[in-house]
């Protein structure tokens, strides 16, 4: 069981209500195989991680496991063994902004 | 007794007002879509129950809502789980992707540039079937879907209209104005910032600009059938081949369809602007509200006035019952302004300050509906039985 937590624009898109969702992910968790996941639980999310066509992460989104920013690793290169135990929840974060 | 329904679009959400034919007490809902940028909402008139929204953000894209029950309850269309031949979701109704290799269009410094979908600015439905719906797209480009928006198809012929010649304007090259012709279902009316006006003839397989008496002088052919800053174009849904144009600079007037347009501006304090509006019922009042510059997006002397002409333009004369007076340095956004078709027609726009007003006596007199929402993008209204 793998965790992830959501921008909260995005919670309120697919009606989650708790901060961190729980998705039994198919394979290595990767970066790839963690959002196939979330886009096949809430399909709504299709397009606002990651681009429809060109799949890569949205520019203004970013990618975080265990406190490391993953964001520019490659999509398939395995995440730490305590992302894919569930003892480390995965990040998507969306950029910060002030004002 | 008939109702109204006033659907606005903001930077934070989007809002449901309802009044009674009256229009003097209000029900808000909202925020709907709490926090995400909702750049209009508009309902089908075959079916007024059944409305759409474009909701998007730069973080995370456009999303695509529809409501089946008048706005009260809201889904993304196709958004159960549907699996793809290779067992992914599809998600298909947030998707807008162009047919074929796009190409460029002019950048902001004449170079090319390649086309990017950013957001859906505008949206249609059909006038004869709800589940079909147009939507105007930045980079410009026309969708249509026929499923309820479950999926979208491109109008390609739309950038086969010198596509490459287009050019953004500050807020993007956005396709914002689309008018369907209700004496004519092969004829659709689009508006482009800044390549300018274009028509169909045949239901969107080609299009041509209708841009001739256009003038614009920050362009270096003032008079170039390509290239003019088109802010908005309405009409009389009872006279289809009269239009109105709020440009860059100057209100026009075409009496054939757009093939040849006329200056209106007249007697305005200005004629720069951004909404254009044509009472329900007469065809030759036309409302605008002026700005004062392209650099001072206000109104001119602090002073919020709808100027209102009865006479198809030229003549125009300021409305400011219940409008501030002083002090007031809001926009009205080419979108933010609608009338309803109750016998005495309402009038509706809203500001970037947040405020939506109403005149219940087609602009003679104007109260607030609501006074401090998030700047307000976009203003429809559908009159309800």
């Amino acid at each position: 069981m793998i965790r992830v937590i959501l921008p909260q624009n995005l919670r309120i898109l697919a009606n989650i209500e708790e901060r961190e969702v729980k998705l039994d992910v198919a394979g290595p968790a990767t970066q790839r195989s963690i959002i196939d996941a979330v886009e096949a639980r809430y399909p709504e999310l299709c397009g606002t991680i990651r681009d429809h066509v060109t799949r890569e992460r949205r520019p203004m989104l970013r990618f975080f496991a265990c406190e490391e920013d993953v964001s520019h690793d490659s999509v398939d290169a395995p995440l730490p063994e305590k992302i894919a135990s569930g003892e480390e929840p995965f990040f998507i974060v969306g950029a910060i902004a002030g004002g | 007794m008939s109702a109204v329904r006033v659907l606005v679009g903001t930077r934070k959400g989007a809002f449901v007002l309802t009044s009674d034919g009256k229009r003097q007490k209000w029900e808000v809902s909202g925020p709907h879509f709490a926090g995400w940028e909702i750049y209009h909402v508009k309902g089908s008139s075959v079916d007024p129950n059944r409305i759409y929204a474009s909701q998007s953000s730069s973080w995370f894209g456009q999303v695509i809502q529809r409501s089946s029950d008048g706005g009260k309850t809201w889904e993304t269309p196709g958004g159960g789980v549907q699996k793809s031949a290779e067992g992914m979701p599809k998600g298909e109704s947030n998707k807008f992707v162009y047919i074929g290799n796009p190409g460029t269009h002019q950048w902001y410094d004449g170079t090319p540039h390649p086309w990017e979908f950013k957001r859906v600015w505008h949206l249609e439905p059909s006038l004869s079937d709800p589940d079909t719906v147009y939507a105007g797209v930045e980079d410009a480009a026309i969708f249509r879907t026929t499923d309820g928006a479950q999926s979208w198809t491109e109008l390609p012929g739309l950038r086969d209209a010198q596509g490459p010649k287009w050019q953004p304007g500050a807020g993007g090259m956005c396709l914002h104005t689309i008018l369907l012709d209700p004496s004519n279902p092969d004829r659709i009316f689009i508006a482009i910032s800044a390549a300018g006006a274009f028509r169909t003839d045949d239901g969107g397989k080609s299009w041509k600009p209708i841009t001739r008496g256009l003038r614009s002088d920050f362009m270096p052919n003032p008079t170039a059938e390509i290239g003019h800053c088109v802010h908005r174009i309405a009409l009389n849904k009872a006279r289809p081949d009269v239009l109105f144009m709020q440009k860059h600079w100057d209100v026009m007037r075409s009496d054939d369809a757009g093939d040849n347009w006329r200056e209106v501006s007249g007697n305005l304090p200005t004629d720069f602007g951004f909404c254009i509006d044509v009472h329900a019922h007469e065809p030759e009042t036309v409302y605008v509200v002026p700005i004062k510059s392209d650099s001072e997006h206000y109104p001119p002397e602090g002073k919020l006035r709808v100027y209102r002409s009865r006479t198809g333009g030229n003549d125009w004369e300021p409305l400011t019952k219940g409008l501030p007076q002083s002090d007031c340095y809001v926009n009205v956004l080419r979108d933010a302004m609608a009338v309803d078709s109750l016998d005495k027609c309402g009038v509706y726009f809203g500001t970037t300050g947040g405020q939506v007003y109403v005149s219940a006596d087609s602009g003679d007199n104007w109260s607030p509906i609501v006074r401090d929402l998030p700047a307000v993008l976009s203003v429809e209204v559908q009159t309800l039985p």
